[in-house]
């Protein structure tokens, strides 16, 4: 996984035939898609996922749209058109320039009024009333690659991970198992997460096209939002979700509509936040673990269960200290972030987080990536960032990182502006503390506790935010 | 909160006096529960809450969301047409919240 793209692994897929319909729906007029309560047909859907394919080129595509009917046309086009999609943890320029550079051909398909993303774009075309309708659903070869999800690597360069259609579907069969969704009616997917996000592409993108659940096109963000987002959808419902929304939401005393289902991923959920969605709510709530590499691998019922149930066919393995997936839908054998306590074969218990690794709201990256990028940036001769306190990852809150850094001519204004071009928002340090130097030892080594301590005292050289 | 005088913030050109105590209130209730390192009084009214001003980022405005749902009896939306303008500075949240949150939920507790 050291290079940008990852050697293209065999194929011993048994489970899963070599053409898979692209969507699982039985016949044209299934409701494929909820845009503010009107549905969309899955005959429409595949009619423009064709007009769409017909004007791409098989160069890569970034999908930006954000209104996840779009995002799911755009999947499907270039699934059809065999375009691989690219979906990036985030549009900084920094990313963006890397994407360019590896294929000039890349093009981006936005549906947004004012898109900043720097590369050739391509206006999501708005269907026109009275659209055609397309039926059967084409297949898909098992073995092509329909997207390549990023994670933002430890050396300063994002690295993909290639998903394979017949993988892809593979593991979400499985989850919609795990949930259960059969018989009609089925309930439509209401998501908070971002279909570019690995999590938001399995569960509410291809978890709806491959189980014949409708997908809410709407993306929404304050508690207010989803709760319209759900009333404006039919029942029965389930809400695709994360431990930052769900207390959100909770916590603001927004009227609810009725659920069938919760689930949430991107961070544990703390057993107590797991307990109150569930008895405010009334429903089951399954939360999931996966990450980018591997894809969802495991579920729970946290309010009920400690411990996760992984896939069926998937394998942990542990050596080297580490924690290894392997199996299954997973494309190359991959070692966890986590510290894991094996049960049995088919059941784990997640222990604390390994300590380069953090994961801040879902989006997660390495210690050495931040430090790698601190160090980019002209005029900083020393600087380190640090989690400012033991994060078992079981808390409600959002721990933010610091950052330590010797920049004489620089100030905490420029060194956050230079960081913001190349990391996400959350990763920002608070504080970022400006020094003369950082607290080595005479061997050079940078003792966490000596930076926490830095954290203990304040004084006129600290800057918060810039 | 007591009731803010007027003449002492000049920096504060308030609409009425409601506003400029939901102002300070608010920068108060914000930098409590994003546990900002600054202190409310040192929160300039009128710089961007996103990126270069206060750094805030949507993590962050989702706790402000639930801030003001829980304080002011008043749910943000995203898809309001204002919602831009909503959080483009501490002042014109307050503005927002004096506008929409139900009366006996603007004074000052």
């Amino acid at each position: 996984m050291s290079s940008v793209f990852a050697p293209r692994p065999l194929i011993p897929d048994t489970a899963v035939s070599d053409l898979i319909p692209l969507i699982a729906h039985r016949r044209p007029d299934c409701v494929f898609a909820y845009r503010k309560g009107q549905p969309i047909r899955a005959g429409q859907f595949l009619a423009q996922a064709l007009q769409l394919a017909a004007r791409l080129s098989g160069a890569p595509l970034l999908n930006a749209c954000s209104d996840r009917y779009h995002f799911a046309v755009g999947l499907a086009a270039a699934a059809l058109a065999r375009s691989r999609s690219l979906l990036p943890p985030t549009h900084t320029p920094e990313v963006i320039r890397f994407l360019r550079a590896a294929d000039p051909d890349t093009l981006c398909l936005t549906d947004a009024e004012d898109c900043p993303i720097d590369l050739p774009q391509l206006r999501y075309p708005e269907a026109t009333a009275g659209s055609p309708e397309h039926w059967p659903p084409p297949q898909i070869s098992a073995d092509q690659v329909i997207a390549d999800v990023f994670t933002s690597g430890s050396t300063g360069t994002p690295v993909a991970h290639r998903k394979h259609w017949g993988r892809l579907v593979r593991c979400v069969r499985i989850e919609a198992e795990r949930l259960a969704l059969a018989g009609e009616p089925l309930p439509t997917l209401v998501a908070t997460v971002p279909a570019q996000h690995m999590y938001g592409l399995e569960s509410s993108v291809l978890l709806a096209m491959q189980s014949g659940a409708p997908l809410s096109a709407e993306h929404p963000f304050f508690p207010a939002d989803i709760c319209t987002a759900l009333a404006m959808t039919p029942e029965p419902r389930i809400l695709v979700s994360t431990p930052i929304h769900l207390r959100a939401l909770l916590a603001s005393a927004a009227p609810i509509p009725r659920l069938m289902q919760v689930v949430s991923a991107t961070a544990p959920l703390d057993v107590k936040l797991a307990q109150e969605v569930e008895a405010c709510l009334g429903v089951p709530l399954l939360e999931i673990y996966g990450s980018t590499e591997t894809g969802q691998i495991a579920s729970r019922r946290p309010a009920h269960a400690a411990a996760w149930h992984l896939w069926n066919d998937v394998r942990l393995e542990q050596r080297d200290e580490r924690t290894w997936a392997t199996g299954g839908h997973i494309e190359t054998r991959t070692p966890l972030g986590d510290q894991i306590e094996l049960i049995d074969a088919h059941h784990f218990q997640l222990g604390a987080r390994l300590q380069d690794v953090v994961n801040i709201a879902g989006k997660r990256n390495s210690i050495a990536y931040l430090n790698h990028q601190l160090l980019a940036i002209p005029g900083v001769s020393d600087g380190a960032f640090f989690l400012p306190e033991a994060d078992d990852g079981h808390g409600s809150r959002v721990v933010r990182l610091s950052a330590a850094v010797v920049a004489p001519g620089l100030d905490a204004a420029t060194v956050l502006q230079y960081l913001r071009e190349r990391v996400d928002a959350v990763f920002l340090p608070r504080p970022l503390l400006m020094l003369t130097a950082l607290p080595r030892t005479s061997t050079g080594k940078l003792p966490l506790h000596a930076l926490r301590a830095l954290l203990a005292q304040p004084d006129g050289t600290t800057s918060s935010f810039g | 909160m007591a009731d803010v005088d007027e003449a002492a913030r000049p920096r504060v050109a308030h609409k009425s006096p409601e506003s400029g105590a939901i102002l300070q209130e608010l920068a108060t209730l914000i930098t409590t529960a994003l546990n900002l390192e600054v202190s409310a009084d040192q929160i300039d009214p009128d710089a961007p809450l996103y990126r270069e001003g206060l750094g805030l980022d949507s993590i962050d405005i989702l706790e402000i969301a639930v801030v003001v749902a829980k304080r002011y009896d008043l749910q943000l939306k995203a898809d309001s047409q204002e919602n831009h303008q909503i959080f483009r500075s501490l002042r014109s949240l307050a503005d927002y919240v004096e506008r929409n949150a139900p009366a006996p939920h603007r004074r000052p507790k």
